[in-house]
């Protein structure tokens, strides 16, 4: 078992905790060589074959600014995790990435964010398709107020990706079966999707994602809401979903990024501080910043 | 006067018992108030309730009981010949007495019996006010002393006066609420004598109004018909022309304001929508009677159609502009509660803001703005002024726009206005229309909170 698989044990092994404790702060010890003043980003950002390609991100809320100059590149079928205090723009990075940000009246946004060769804030995108292809879920499940079915089909519906009633169900059905709520939601389709509990609403939200087949999704802090075993489903869910998806993640929980992610991203104060491969930046982080935040250092 | 001078005596004596209460507690902590079980100032408020409540009781009491006592004494002192009279001739004597009294007669024009009668009222009237004055204040002093000598370390001075607070709480909100029954009851009671001389079925049955009743035998044009089918149709015509106009722009305004207009623009337009609702009936009456139905009747000649110079069309249309800031305010506020996880939710599946309006965010608050159609159509049912001006008074059983029509509060307003005797069946109709027109509004706004409450769990 390495060191990370260590790390990563669901939290409810009470009894291996204490020793996992020890040798993970044995291993932070020293080994961060880059000081805490550097705001520059560590790491290796780039990857060979970017889905999608961020260059000097910068994000104003007003005049102030929130985000300060990201460059990060996403990989194809790959999990990536952005972890760092609260305030520290991971979120605000998260919905650069499919335009979200449009609707915060205040927000700017610079730098370049390519995906299939375009840049997202080019002028002549459309942010409908745009959304269609990065799909997004929230830290809380937002069923909308209709059925199970429907809350699935309404994005299949304004696409128009089904013909008839048949395909509708087909992929209403496939959706619900890949995130594995089929077995439990299957009699009550018709039922409104608020009645289903957090785990199976966020579930659901996940189903309503797949739906109009995007190509990468973003989690906002996806199992911030739920409950251990909840998010155990969650969690297995996207390591089967990232067969086909780029998923990017945002989470409060270390021991989540470590299970989840192949790479993580650490952000500190609008800076993107250090990226690496999970295992690096859990076992061997480089940056002072990173080795305080993943020690518990800070308060 | 002398009531307000007893008052201020009584608050003065209130303010002095609060600073004692104070000044006691201050002492009884010995200097060290964290003893004392609750602050000074609640001692303060705990000696001031004390002087004034029971007071304040016996003062109300006797006020009301008061005249009829004298009244009493007096009476039992008149002579045997005036006490033996008929009760009503003795009510004649004891307002001539009263008056005398008031100074509104000169006691030199009447009796000499009654005028001694007068002094003796006078007399006791005197007694009874300074009686009143004395018990007051005994009262006063007695509550505070009580309370003072209650003062320790250990009296519980918050929890009572917050208590005492609690119970005059619920005393003020029992007032709205008996007031409520007590116009309920009054206009049933009313209502159950109307049915007692026109049978309940022909009223709310019946197609023809014509509520002159004969006061003489053999009277012209007075056939006395409370078919009340008419006013119902008249109502509903003229409501529902309102709910035409005021429904789609009240909710595409209200669309546009918590939807695309930027937050300054909502600031701003809509108080100045809610003017609207500040402009007085009247004002919308004469608007209706002098400008809009003028205005419909020529283009109704131009088109060759002939409209009534009062129509149901055009006091329609001006209560369906004043009910407009009804709906839109209150859809807006719904429609800007439904919860931006939504709003995000349907936009990040590439949902355009027209598609995210119209299947997540309308169908989220669709049960709000149901109630809130629905508060404004039982504001349109009970709206009296504009109709009374430009619907007209005919009751025409029509459901053509351009005729004109009466409604249920039209007719209650001529039923009553002028000199009316109130046992006759035309004046007692009033009561009956407007027991229809109670039952009908709180079904209405039954409904409409019921929709509301339902709408609120969902989201909580």
């Amino acid at each position: 078992m390495t060191d990370i698989a260590k790390i990563a044990q669901p939290s409810n092994q009470i009894e291996r905790r204490k020793g996992d404790r020890r040798k993970h702060t044995r291993i932070h010890l020293s080994r961060a060589t880059v000081s805490r003043d550097n705001r520059r980003t560590v790491g290796e950002a780039t990857v060979s074959d970017p889905r999608i390609h961020c260059t000097d991100v910068n994000v104003f809320y007003g005049d102030k600014p929130a985000l300060r100059n990201v460059t990060l590149d996403i990989g194809c079928q790959e999990i990536i995790a952005m972890i760092g205090p609260s305030g520290c723009g991971k979120s605000t990075f998260l919905r650069c990435l499919n335009r979200m940000n449009d609707t915060i009246e205040c927000c700017r946004v610079t730098g370049s964010i390519m995906i299939d060769g375009q840049d997202i804030n080019d002028k002549s995108i459309d942010v409908v398709p745009l959304r269609a292809k990065i799909g997004m879920v929230f830290q809380k499940p937002n069923p909308f107020p209709k059925s199970v079915y429907e809350n699935i089909a309404f994005g299949p519906r304004i696409h128009g990706l089904a013909k008839d009633k048949v395909e509708l169900d087909e992929i209403v059905v496939t959706s619900l079966k890949r995130t594995g709520l089929w077995e439990e939601v299957k009699d009550r389709l018709d039922q409104p999707g608020t009645s289903l509990s957090g785990g199976q609403q966020q579930r659901l939200c996940i189903a309503r994602t797949i739906a109009v087949n995007p190509e990468v999704i973003l989690m906002d802090e996806p199992c911030s809401a739920l409950d251990p075993i909840a998010t155990t489903k969650i969690e297995e869910l996207m390591d089967q979903l990232c067969t086909d998806y780029s998923i990017v993640i945002v989470t409060h929980s270390m021991q989540q990024a470590a299970r989840v992610s192949h790479r993580t991203a650490y952000f500190h104060l609008g800076d993107l501080i250090e990226v690496g491969t999970t295992e690096q930046i859990f076992t061997k982080p480089v940056h002072q910043l990173t080795e305080d935040y993943i020690t518990g250092r800070f308060g | 006067m002398h009531t307000l001078t007893l008052v201020l005596i009584l608050l003065l004596l209130m303010i002095a018992s609060f600073y004692f209460g104070r000044q006691r507690a201050l002492v009884v902590s010995s200097g060290n108030i964290r003893m004392l079980n609750s602050l000074p100032g609640y001692y303060g408020y705990y000696t001031a309730l004390w002087c004034g409540i029971p007071a304040f009781i016996i003062f109300i009491f006797w006020q009301f009981s008061e005249s009829a006592i004298i009244t009493n004494l007096v009476i039992a002192g008149l002579p045997e010949d005036i006490t033996s009279l008929s009760r009503q001739q003795l009510n004649l004597i004891i307002n001539e007495i009263r008056n005398i009294v008031s100074g509104n007669m000169v006691a030199d024009m009447t009796r000499p019996e009654i005028a001694a009668a007068a002094d003796h009222y006078r007399d006791l009237q005197t007694i009874s006010d300074i009686a009143l004055l004395v018990v007051i204040i005994a009262l006063g002093l007695t509550g505070a002393t009580y309370a003072l000598s209650h003062i320790d370390q250990q009296q519980r001075a918050r929890n009572k006066v917050e208590n005492t607070i609690l119970v005059f709480l619920i005393v003020c909100s029992t007032i709205a609420i008996f007031t409520t029954v007590g116009i309920v009851l009054s206009v049933l009671f009313e209502a159950i004598r109307f049915f007692q001389s026109v049978p309940f079925t022909d009223f709310l049955f019946g197609l023809e109004w014509s509520p002159q009743t004969a006061i003489r035998p053999g009277q012209v044009g007075a056939s006395g018909a409370f078919g009340a089918v008419p006013l119902f149709v008249g109502t509903m015509l003229i409501s529902l022309i309102a709910m035409m106009v005021a429904v789609p722009i009240g909710l595409m305004s209200a669309i546009y304001l918590s939807e695309y207009a930027s937050s300054r623009l909502r600031a701003l337009s809509k108080p100045v929508l809610e003017i609207l609702a500040g402009i007085p009936t009247v004002v919308y009456g004469f608007f209706a009677a002098l400008m809009v139905a003028p205005f419909f009747q020529g283009w109704g000649e131009l088109l060759g159609l002939d409209i009534s110079s009062e129509s149901a069309l055009a006091a329609g249309v001006v209560m369906g502009i004043m009910i407009i800031p009804f709906v839109s305010s209150l859809s807006d506020d719904v429609i800007y509660a439904v919860p931006q996880s939504l709003r995000d939710g349907a936009y990040s599946l590439g949902a355009t803001q027209s598609e995210t309006i119209r299947k997540v965010v309308i169908p989220a608050a669709l049960p709000g703005i149901v109630a809130g159609i629905l508060l404004a159509v039982s504001r349109a049912i009970g709206e009296t002024m504009i109709v009374v001006m430009a619907a007209g008074l005919a009751a025409n059983l029509t459901t053509n726009p351009l005729e004109s029509v009466t409604t249920v509060t039209v007719q209650i307003v001529t039923l009553l206005v002028g000199d009316q005797e109130f046992d006759s069946p035309k004046t007692l109709a009033a009561f009956a229309l407007g027991l229809v027109l109670f039952v009908v509004t709180l079904i209405l706004n039954v409904i409409a909170l019921y929709v509301v409450k339902k709408y609120r769990e969902q989201y909580e």
